[in-house]
C-alpha cells in the first residue's frame, strides 16, 4: 500500500516537473546550439554541436551588458528605496493611531490594482517634459510606486505580529524610539523585509511594458541602450540573419537574466522561512 | 537606589475612562511594595506610569528627588520585568541580558563581567549561548530578571512576573525574587493579583479597587485590621465570612445565634442598626476539640459539607442572609470577581475534628476577632487604626468619595459606550 502511494506520488511529481521545467530545459538547450542549427528548420532537442559561442557573443555585446547593468541598477535602487519607505510606512500603520490610516491602506491597495498599461501614455508625456524619459529615475519611480503597496501590506502584517512589549522593554532598557526600532523591531521583522525586498526586486527585474515604453535606444542622436533594461533590450535583438529571429541568442540572454533571480532566491529563502519571533513571549 | 513617591496620581484614558483615581503611595528606599487588586483595578496602569510607558494625567511622580512626569522611560533608570517576559528572540541569552548595557555604551569587558555576574546569580550560566525560544518558562523568567538586575537601576518593577508559570515553579520563583530583593536591597514595586504573592513578598501592600487606593499597610496589618469590606474580603484564603448582624449592648445577633463581643468593639458599633459581621474561617473551631472555650461563644449548626485536608478541615454551613445585606454582599462579590452561589459560612476546623457531613456540631467562635462593617460605606467600624497602616477613607473621606464617584462615572460611561 505504502509502496503504491509512493509510486503515485513520484509519478505525479515527475509529471509536474516535466510540465514546469521542460520549457526551461528547452531554452537552456537552445542556448548551447549554434545559429546555423536553430535557423535550419526544426532543430532537435539536444544540441548537435555543443557550443558556448552564444554566451561569448552575448556577453561581449555591449548593448546587452549595458542593459544588464541598467537592470541591476534600476532593480536594486527601486528595491532598496521601496523597502525602506515601506518599512517606515508599515511601522507607522501598525503602531500609531492616526486619522486616515484606513485611507492610506486602501489607496495603497488601489494603486497596486491599477493596470500598468493605463499609465504608459501619461507617463511617457510627463517623463519627456520632466526630462526623466530614458533615465534610471524614470523607471525607478514607477517601479517603486507599483511595489510599495505590496511591501507596505506585507510589512505591516509582520509588524503587527511583533508584541508591543518588545519595544517597551527596549525603551525601559534605555533605548530611544529609534534604537528600539532598529535593534529590536527591524531584526524581528527581517523575514517580512526580505519577502518584500524579493517581491519588489522580481517585479522590477521582470517588468517589460514600462521598460520598453519609457526608454529609447536613440539618445541625443547617438546610438546607445539608454536606460533600457534586459527584458526590453531582448526584444530588439537582431541576429546575423535579419529575416530570422536569433533564437539561440534570445535563449542565452534568457538564461543569463534568470541566473541572478535563482541566486537571490537561494540566498534568502531561509531568511524568509525562519520564524524569528518564536520565544519572544511565553508560548 | 531611590524612593518612589506617587502624589495624587490620576490616569484618564483617551475615552475618559479613569483607570487610576487620586492614588498616593510612598515607596521607601529599599522597600518591597506590592500593588494588588482584582483585574481592572489600575495596578498595572500605575506601574506603567512609574516606568513611563503611560502618561500621567494628573499628579506628581517623584523618583529619588526628581519629578519624572515628563521623562521618557529610558531617562528614569528603572528596570522592569514584563508579564510575558518580552525577551528579544533574535538575541542570545547573553545578549538579552547585555542589551541595557550595550545601549548605555558599556565596554565589552565590563559587559562580559556584569552579564556573567548576573547569570551566576540566576544560575543561567549554561544557557548563555541559547536563544530564548529554546528555554523553558522558568528560564525565560530568569533571563528577564537578569536583564533587570544587570544594570544599576534605581528600582525594580515587576508586572505579574509569575502569572505564566505553573504552581510549583511559581512558589520557587517567589522565594527567589524575595531572596534577590533582600540581597540587593533595591526598591521594588510588584504588581500581582495573587494574594499569596502579596502577603509573602511585600514589606507593604497597597490594595486597589477600581483605581482607588483602599488600604496601604503591611500584610499582617491588612489581614488583622482590614480597613473596609473589600480589603477584608480580598485578603485571606478561604475568604472572610460576612454575615448580617445587629448589635445590642455587647450582644451581636448573627444568623446562627447570639455571641458576646468585647466592650470596646460594641461601643463603636452602637446604634448603627444592621451591620455586616466579618469573621475569618480560622476564628471558628470545633468546640469538642477546643480545650478552652471560655474566651468566645459557641453555637450549634448543621454542617453541610466537610473538606478534610489533613492538617485542617473546612466545614460549610449554609445560612439565610436576609434581604437587607444581600445586595451589599452581592456587590462585594462582584468587586472580588467571585461568584457567590449561596450564602454559607466557611469554617476552618482542626484536623482532629470528627465533624462529618450532616452533623449538627457545636462550633466555637473567637468573638474578639469579629469585625463589624457598616453596610452602606463598607467601612470597618472595629478597625484598630494604629495597626492598620494607611486607610485613605479615614485620612480624607471627601477626596475618596470624589475618587469613587469618578470611578462610578467612568464605568457608567464605558458601559453606555459599549452598549451603543
Amino acid at each position: 500500500m505504502q509502496g503504491r502511494t509512493g509510486v503515485g506520488i513520484w509519478a505525479g511529481f515527475a509529471a509536474i516537473m516535466v510540465w514546469c521545467l521542460l520549457p526551461v530545459v528547452w531554452i537552456i538547450m537552445l542556448s548551447f546550439k549554434s545559429v546555423d542549427e536553430t535557423s535550419a528548420g526544426s532543430p532537435q532537442f539536444f544540441p548537435q554541436d555543443f557550443t558556448l559561442a552564444n554566451y561569448g557573443d552575448i556577453l561581449s555585446d555591449s548593448d546587452f551588458t549595458n542593459a544588464l547593468i541598467n537592470s541591476f541598477g534600476i532593480s536594486l535602487i527601486a528595491t532598496v528605496l521601496s523597502v525602506i519607505f515601506a518599512t517606515f510606512t508599515a511601522y507607522a500603520i501598525a503602531r500609531l493611531e492616526f486619522r486616515g490610516k484606513k485611507l492610506v491602506l486602501s489607496i495603497a491597495l488601489a494603486i497596486a490594482m491599477f493596470p500598468v498599461v493605463a499609465l504608459v501614455g501619461p507617463l511617457f508625456d510627463m517623463w519627456r517634459t520632466f526630462g526623466l524619459f530614458n533615465t534610471w529615475p524614470g523607471l525607478i519611480i514607477p517601479y517603486m510606486s507599483f511595489t510599495l503597496p505590496l511591501a507596505i501590506w506585507t510589512l505591516s502584517a509582520f509588524f503587527r505580529e511583533i508584541p508591543w512589549e518588545m519595544e517597551q522593554a527596549a525603551q525601559v532598557d534605555g533605548a530611544t524610539s529609534w534604537q528600539a526600532f532598529r535593534k529590536v523591531i527591524v531584526p524581528l521583522a527581517a523575514p517580512g523585509v526580505f519577502t518584500a525586498a524579493i517581491l519588489t526586486f522580481f517585479f522590477a527585474w521582470n517588468e517589460f511594458v514600462l521598460a520598453i515604453s519609457l526608454t529609447t535606444t536613440v539618445d541625443g542622436g547617438a546610438t546607445s541602450t539608454g536606460a533600457r533594461t534586459v527584458p526590453a533590450q531582448m526584444s530588439f535583438f537582431v541576429g546575423p540573419d535579419p529575416f530570422n529571429p536569433p533564437y539561440s541568442q534570445l535563449a542565452t540572454a534568457s538564461v543569463v537574466v534568470t541566473i541572478p533571480i535563482i541566486v537571490i532566491v537561494l540566498l534568502f529563502q531561509r531568511k524568509i522561512v525562519a520564524g524569528l519571533t518564536s520565544g519572544a513571549v511565553k508560548g | 537606589m531611590a524612593a518612589i513617591d506617587m502624589k495624587n496620581i490620576v490616569k484618564k484614558y483617551g475615552d475618559g475612562f479613569p483607570a487610576v483615581n487620586d492614588v498616593s503611595i510612598d515607596v521607601a528606599d529599599g522597600e518591597f511594595m506590592i500593588l494588588v487588586g482584582p483585574s481592572g483595578c489600575g495596578k498595572s496602569t500605575l506601574l506603567r506610569m512609574i516606568v513611563g510607558l503611560e502618561d500621567i494625567t494628573e499628579g506628581e511622580m517623584v523618583i529619588g528627588d526628581k519629578v519624572v512626569n515628563d521623562l521618557a522611560p529610558r531617562d528614569r533608570n528603572l528596570a522592569m520585568v514584563f508579564q510575558n517576559y518580552a525577551l528579544y528572540p533574535h538575541l542570545t541569552v547573553f545578549e538579552n541580558i547585555a542589551f541595557p548595557l550595550r545601549l548605555a555604551g558599556v565596554s565589552d569587558d565590563e559587559v562580559d563581567r556584569l552579564v556573567r555576574e548576573a547569570s551566576k546569580t540566576l544560575e543561567l550560566d549554561e544557557h548563555l549561548d541559547r536563544k530564548p525560544g529554546n528555554l523553558s518558562g522558568g528560564q525565560r523568567q530568569r533571563v528577564a530578571m537578569g536583564r533587570a538586575i544587570v544594570r544599576d537601576a534605581d528600582a525594580f518593577l515587576f508586572d505579574e512576573p509569575l502569572s505564566n508559570l505553573d504552581a510549583k515553579l511559581r512558589g520557587q520563583m517567589r522565594t527567589e525574587i524575595s531572596r534577590l530583593q533582600k540581597r540587593l536591597g533595591i526598591t521594588t514595586v510588584y504588581v500581582t493579583h495573587d494574594q499569596t504573592e502579596a502577603m509573602t513578598l511585600g514589606d507593604r501592600v497597597a490594595v486597589l479597587k477600581r483605581g482607588v487606593l483602599q488600604q496601604l499597610a503591611t500584610p499582617r496589618e491588612l489581614y488583622v485590621n482590614p480597613g473596609n469590606l473589600f480589603v477584608a474580603g480580598f485578603i485571606g484564603s478561604p475568604p472572610m465570612n460576612f454575615l448580617p448582624a445587629t448589635v445590642e449592648g455587647r450582644t451581636v445577633k448573627l444568623p446562627f445565634g447570639e455571641v458576646q463581643i468585647p466592650e470596646e468593639h460594641a461601643r463603636k458599633a452602637e446604634g448603627k442598626g444592621l451591620l455586616i459581621a466579618g469573621i475569618r474561617p480560622e476564628h471558628f473551631e470545633d468546640a469538642s476539640v477546643k480545650q478552652d472555650t471560655s474566651e468566645g461563644s459557641t453555637f450549634r449548626a448543621t454542617v453541610d459539607v466537610v473538606e478534610w485536608l489533613g492538617n485542617e478541615a473546612y466545614a460549610y454551613i449554609p445560612f439565610e442572609a436576609g434581604s437587607e445585606v444581600r445586595d451589599q454582599l452581592a456587590e462585594l462579590e462582584r468587586d472580588l470577581e467571585g461568584e457567590s452561589m449561596r450564602s454559607q459560612l466557611v469554617v476552618s476546623l482542626d484536623g482532629a475534628s470528627r465533624v462529618a457531613e450532616g452533623d449538627e456540631a457545636e462550633i466555637w467562635v473567637d468573638t474578639s476577632k469579629i469585625h463589624l462593617f457598616d453596610p452602606a460605606t463598607g467601612e470597618n467600624l472595629t478597625v484598630d487604626l494604629e495597626h492598620a497602616g494607611r486607610i485613605p477613607a479615614n485620612d480624607d473621606p471627601e477626596a475618596l468619595a470624589e475618587a469613587e464617584r469618578r470611578a462610578d462615572e467612568g464605568e457608567a460611561e464605558r458601559a453606555q459606550a459599549q452598549g451603543a
